[in-house]
């Protein structure tokens, strides 16, 4: 707290993103965790809540005759423009936020003081309910080629990788230490996924210390290990995701690639996915992109071109279809690496498993896949996405393409997935949030070290709890989609990869389809549900009552069941939206400023009260178009489906336009 | 003419069809005097059944003895049939060409056609002017219907019934035509019954350069206002534009004399530019070869979505006058036979939930599109792959289906009708077996007799069995205006229209499945429940009667 130059300030202004006619009046408040904005409005009250740690960045604008503008964008693509009367305020506000978005202790972190209200057993609980140790078994491990490695216990021989690993069972402990001192970092050859049908393996390494000609037997041992433990094949494919120039310079630093000529029977493959750095610039441009205020198509597309970001996007899977491809149709091995091996490699590990195994498109699988490319491989969750103070330079949306990845499948294949668009949204949110603890750190060893396990939540049970926010309707566990392999053309259907407005614009409610077809198709299958079970209880009655009947008992039944809701037409009587602002600049319609409550707010903020309101839907903002939200079509009466967006916001703009 | 001096070969076999998606198929190609049709000669089913019409380039190509036709057709779907012998793949190739390109209307399918269904309700009798004035009627006694073009004679592109204020008699109608692009004079177009606020649409007066007014057009539409109001004149052009049209006899509503009305200018763009923006976008989406930025860039520089975004942001302006400033509009381009119609009958999509119901959207096109004179004949004559630059070829009608599949797609349960009904509206104004979209207005239509000699494209697709293709399982009737995003991040590509061809749509397809099945087995339920509860009520009434006694 000590860090909070004011608490408090009143009479600010939140500017609406896509018309500047509005500004909603209302009062600052800095936490020790959140900013939140409240609303003067007396009938809504909206609140709007943001994590410190999600505050990407603060930006403090020249003062105009109306206040001093403050403008925080959020790593969860949220935008909010802030107009603050006095100068000094603004100033004091963004000092306190600079440091408060910049902890430079994990024990500063959301995760620390976030408390769910779960006893010991139920966080103990969810934390075993990703167990990586299952999900080996369940790929059908150890077996006559692999088996489970010591060599890494107490992170002997690299820091960044997991105790529990698993090699050929060829590999002697001096090869396995052999090639991982041959190994960037140390990180030598592991299996990622095992294929078991066809006893074919992904595994994951980081880019050997080559130079211009350095060999090492070991490491060469290791790939022919790799390659033996799949019998039905007389190589392994070796894929360096980087670009081939990149990987060339690399040797000049000692580092590099395998030469085929060095090591026997492997087939060599560049896939060039560009680097962290240039990735965060295409976000960046990207995001320029989507802050534009009333873009033509041309800027538009012009500018999500000139980003590259799908580009990238669709080089990740291009990685990715080609080692699905050579694992389930060629029947080969591949290892995969980029430079260190945790972004790239984890990348395209994740969607060549994504594409290969329907477990994996499952929500459970999901979280597993997750748990094991990223958290327990030693992706650096706390340097990519900035958890602590660190270099910025570090920073790139790694996780972020994946998941994008995810959702382009998703776009292509919408019964092959158990999950929906919510799911992965969530997922993205929670990485920056910090309010659990599974993204900490950049390994499992600081993890440890940390006792995160003991000290935080864990993110996945939070979603399981919850999970009938999170399927996928249209999901089928039968047909040919969901068995094995999905497949996608490997020529190039650019057209295939589209901008994902549900992510990078998803606090701009109005760019959004207005009607969720998930939402309403799962309102459908609950009342469906309802009304198999009232089935069953009517025939059952009906049987009864017959038999009654039969046997001239008069027993008298009484009519008890109350009559059913009719269907879910209730809630589009909510289906009330707003105009947007067609006219362009033109000046035909007077704008009608909302009339404005001068009243003080007078919120009490205790931290009880902030620990229990419910995180998720903190993330509020303001919105142009009030339309309905399908989230309340739940059958059984219109209670709001909690969702980190939509939650307690009610348009106000209906109102504005009625009563002027 | 005979068909037959125009089909040189009309049989060859060993032809081999190469389509996207499909294995080739080896069978015998016939030509007929509206068809072409191949026949793989294994089991004699027919693989593939082309309407000449639907044809809107050729190509062919030799190698050796071996010919290839490519096919491109105005549905955006390209073939190709490879054929053995030269001379006979050359005859082919001229006879397609020829019948493809039949210059006399009379000699097209719809006049040889004869339906195999039987006919329940005649499609030309479904969306008669006076039942549609009958809606109106009831609301308001403001309006009447005017016989004033009963001979075509005042204005040859309007239908023979207009509805018109009922303050204006025909003769000052008559005055009107005069001022007005080819006798345009402003008519009804849509009765907010909300509001009683109205959208009429006309031509451009024709003021001409030395200013010229007209007292009984002025008259005409200030009828519409009531007493304090003031309205907007939308014109779909930018103003100079429409400045430039007066050294052409055309121009604008000066402010002067019209004061109670407000002028906005728009920039919808019309003809050969969307025509060329049609063709480098089919052109972009055929493209296989480049990569993902240049994907982005060719969709870019077709321009096709930045027109969608000006015609739907028009039509959003246009019901926002209507429903929240509460003003009547008139809206008019030049001709107001295009740009005009675009505006008008999207707006009603947003504003009037019967648009938005099967019956109603054909109800739209039937008043909006056909009976107000959209010149189907010249605009659709031919399509993206036409390279003899033609003047009046231009995709208005389907900019407005796009237009519609992007509000349907924000909002995919407020439309009774789905995705399927707007591709087969494209498909049978380029090229169809029914009388419908021949003719370029009533007039043209009257004259060929259309009604007697041809069948209505309403009476097919009305037909129950038809009419559930293209029904909305997620329809929950919604009796709200629809605001649509008009930003580009929402608006899309559609992917239904324009990679039809070039993608396969199985995934998409099951989804589509799966959700009628969730829908399907929902509703099932829901009535065995309600039998079930109707038995049981029935039960036990007689079990309290036997009770009571």
């Amino acid at each position: 707290m000590e860090h909070i130059r004011t608490p408090k300030v009143e009479n600010v202004r939140l500017v609406d993103r896509i018309s500047s006619k509005k500004a909603a009046l209302g009062t600052l408040y800095l936490t020790a965790t959140h900013v939140i904005f409240v609303e003067n409005a007396p009938d809504t009250r909206k609140e709007t809540w943001i994590l410190h740690s999600q505050i990407s960045t603060i930006e403090k604008q020249a003062t105009t005759a109306t206040g001093c503008p403050l403008l925080i964008r959020c790593k969860n693509f949220q935008l909010l423009q802030l107009i603050i009367p006095q100068e000094r305020d603004c100033h004091d506000v963004y000092i306190s936020l600079i440091r408060l978005a910049r902890p430079v202790k994990y024990e500063e972190l959301y995760c620390f003081s976030f408390n769910p209200k779960l006893d010991r057993e139920e966080r103990e609980q969810g934390w075993m309910l990703i167990d990586l140790s299952e999900e080996y078994k369940r790929m059908g491990l150890p077996d006559n080629y692999w088996q489970l490695s010591d060599v890494n216990r107490d992170y002997r021989v690299c820091d960044s990788y997991p105790t529990e690993l698993y090699v050929p069972r060829t590999a002697t402990a001096h090869i396995i230490v052999g090639s991982s001192k041959f190994r960037s970092r140390r990180r030598f050859p592991v299996l990622s996924y095992y294929h078991k049908d066809n006893h074919v393996s992904i595994c994951r390494s980081s880019q050997p210390l080559s130079g211009f000609s350095a060999r090492c037997l070991e490491d060469e041992q290791m790939l022919q290990a790799i390659r033996k433990a799949s019998p039905g094949s007389d190589f392994i494919y070796v894929v360096d995701t980087r670009p081939k120039l990149n990987a060339m310079a690399n040797r000049a630093a000692g580092k590099g690639y395998e030469s085929e000529d060095n090591y026997s029977n492997i087939k060599f493959q560049f896939i060039g996915i560009e680097n962290i750095h240039v990735m965060r610039n295409s976000l960046q441009k990207m995001l320029e992109v989507c802050e534009l205020k009333s873009p033509s198509v041309s800027d538009f597309l012009w500018g999500l071109e000139n980003s590259g970001w799908l580009r990238h996007i669709k080089a990740i899977m291009d990685a990715g279809i080609f080692i699905a491809k050579a694992v389930s149709e060629e029947g080969a091995s591949v290892l995969v690496h980029c430079s260190d091996g945790w972004d790239r490699t984890a990348q395209v590990c994740s969607v060549a498993s994504l594409l290969l195994d329907p477990h994996y498109r499952t929500l459970k699988g999901f979280m597993v896949l997750i748990e094991k490319d990223w958290i327990s491989f030693g992706h650096k969750f706390n340097h990519r996405y900035g958890n602590l103070d660190g270099d910025p330079k570090e920073i790139s949306p790694v996780i972020d393409q994946f998941i994008e990845c995810v959702w382009q499948l998703m776009e292509q294949f919408p019964c092959a997935f158990e999950f929906n668009e919510r799911f992965l949204i969530h997922i993205q949110h929670h990485i920056y949030s910090c309010q659990f603890g599974n993204f900490l750190c950049n390994s499992q060893k600081e993890r440890q070290e940390l006792k995160i396990q003991e000290r935080t939540y864990s993110l996945w049970a939070h979603l399981w709890k919850n999970r009938g926010d999170y399927l996928n309707p249209l999901f089928r566990d039968d047909p040919s989609q969901t068995q094995g392999t999905l497949h996608l053309p490997m020529t190039p259907c650019n057209f295939m990869y589209k901008f994902w407005s549900g992510m990078y614009n998803r606090f701009e409610k109005g760019l959004q389809p207005r009607q969720s077809v998930t939402d309403y198709l799962m309102a459908v299958k609950e009342e469906t549900q309802q009304l198999e079970e009232e089935l069953e209880a009517l025939e059952e009655r009906l049987e009864k009552i017959q038999k009654v009947q039969l046997n001239r008992t008069q027993v008298k039944s009484k009519q008890s069941e109350p009559s059913r809701h009719s269907g879910f037409s209730t809630s589009d009587n909510s289906t009330a939206n707003t105009p947007q602002d067609y006219s362009g600049n033109m000046k035909s319609f007077p704008s009608r400023s909302p009339s404005q409550g001068d009243e003080d707010s007078a919120l009490i903020l205790t931290q009880d009260n902030l620990k229990s309101s419910d995180p998720d839907l903190s993330a509020n903002s303001d919105q142009e178009s009030g339309v309905e939200d399908l989230s309340c079509r739940s059958p059984s009466g219109g209670e709001c489906v909690p969702s980190e967006d939509s939650g307690k916001d009610r348009d106000s703009d209906e109102a504005v336009f009625l009563t002027a | 003419m005979e068909f037959a001096e125009l089909i040189k070969t009309p049989r060859v076999d060993n032809v081999v069809l190469h389509r996207p998606f499909y294995p080739a198929v080896e069978g015998t190609l016939c030509l007929t005097g509206h068809h072409l049709i191949l026949s793989s000669r294994q089991d004699n089913t027919e693989e593939l059944w082309l309407l000449h019409s639907n044809i809107d380039a050729i190509d062919k190509r030799f190698v050796g003895p071996l010919g290839t036709i490519i096919i491109k057709c105005k549905d955006f779907r390209i073939i190709q049939l490879d054929i053995p012998g030269m001379e006979e793949c050359l005859n082919i190739a001229s006879s397609i060409e020829a019948l493809s390109t039949l210059d006399s209307i009379t000699l097209m399918y719809p006049f040889f056609y004869r339906p195999m269904f039987e006919v329940i309700e005649d499609g030309w009798h479904s969306f008669l002017p006076e039942q549609e004035f009958e809606l109106y009627s009831s609301a308001t006694s403001e309006w009447r219907l005017s016989y004033v073009n009963k001979e075509f004679a005042v204005c040859p592109s309007y239908p023979p019934i207009v509805i018109v204020p009922k303050a204006i008699d025909d003769e000052a109608l008559r005055k009107v035509a005069t001022f007005r692009h080819g006798g345009r004079f402003p008519v009804l177009s849509y009765y907010h019954k909300k509001n009683g606020m109205v959208i009429m649409r006309s031509g451009q007066p024709l003021t001409g350069t030395n200013g010229r007014r007209c007292k009984e057009d002025e008259k005409l539409i200030n009828a519409t206002l009531r007493a304090g109001k003031r309205g907007y004149i939308i014109d779909t052009r930018p103003l100079n534009v429409a400045q430039q049209a007066r050294a052409k006899g055309g121009g604008f509503e000066q402010e002067a004399h019209y004061p109670q009305w407000r002028r906005i200018h728009k920039s919808i763009e019309r003809y050969h530019i969307l025509q060329e923006s049609l063709i480098k976008l089919v052109e972009a989406c055929n493209d296989q070869t480049h990569n993902m930025d240049r994907w982005l860039s060719r969709l870019e520089a077709s321009n096709w979505l930045t027109h969608i975004k000006e015609i739907l942001t028009t039509a959003c302006l246009a019901a926002q006058c209507l429903d929240r400033e509460g003003a009547s509009i008139l809206i008019h381009g030049t001709e107001g036979t295009d740009s005009t119609l675009q505006v008008t009958s999207l707006a009603q999509i947003i504003l009037e939930p019967r648009s938005r119901t099967i019956r109603g959207f054909e109800a739209l096109i039937e008043r909006e599109w056909l009976q107000a004179g959209h010149p189907f004949q010249q605009r659709c004559a031919q399509s993206a792959y036409c390279n003899s630059k033609q003047k009046w070829e231009s995709p208005v009608f389907l900019l407005f289906l796009d237009s519609v599949w992007q509000i349907l797609r924000q909002f995919p349960c407020s439309f009774e009708f789905n995705e399927n009904l707007l591709i087969m509206l494209f498909e049978h104004a380029y090229a169809s077996q029914f009388g419908t979209f021949l003719g370029n207005n009533e007039s043209e239509r009257c004259k060929l007799k259309l009604q007697q000699k041809t069948m209505s494209l309403w009476s097919w697709v009305n037909q129950p069995s038809e009419l559930s293709k293209f029904t909305n399982p997620l329809f929950e009737a919604n009796n709200l205006v629809i605001w649509p995003s008009v930003a580009p991040q929402s608006l899309q590509l559609w992917e239904g229209i324009f990679l039809r061809w070039n993608r396969s749509s199985k995934y998409l397809d099951e989804a589509y499945e799966e959700m009628v099945n969730i829908i399907e087995y929902n509703k099932e339920l829901q009535a065995k429940v309600n039998i079930l509860r109707r038995q049981l009520a029935e039960l036990e009434t007689e079990d309290g009667m036997q009770e009571s006694p």
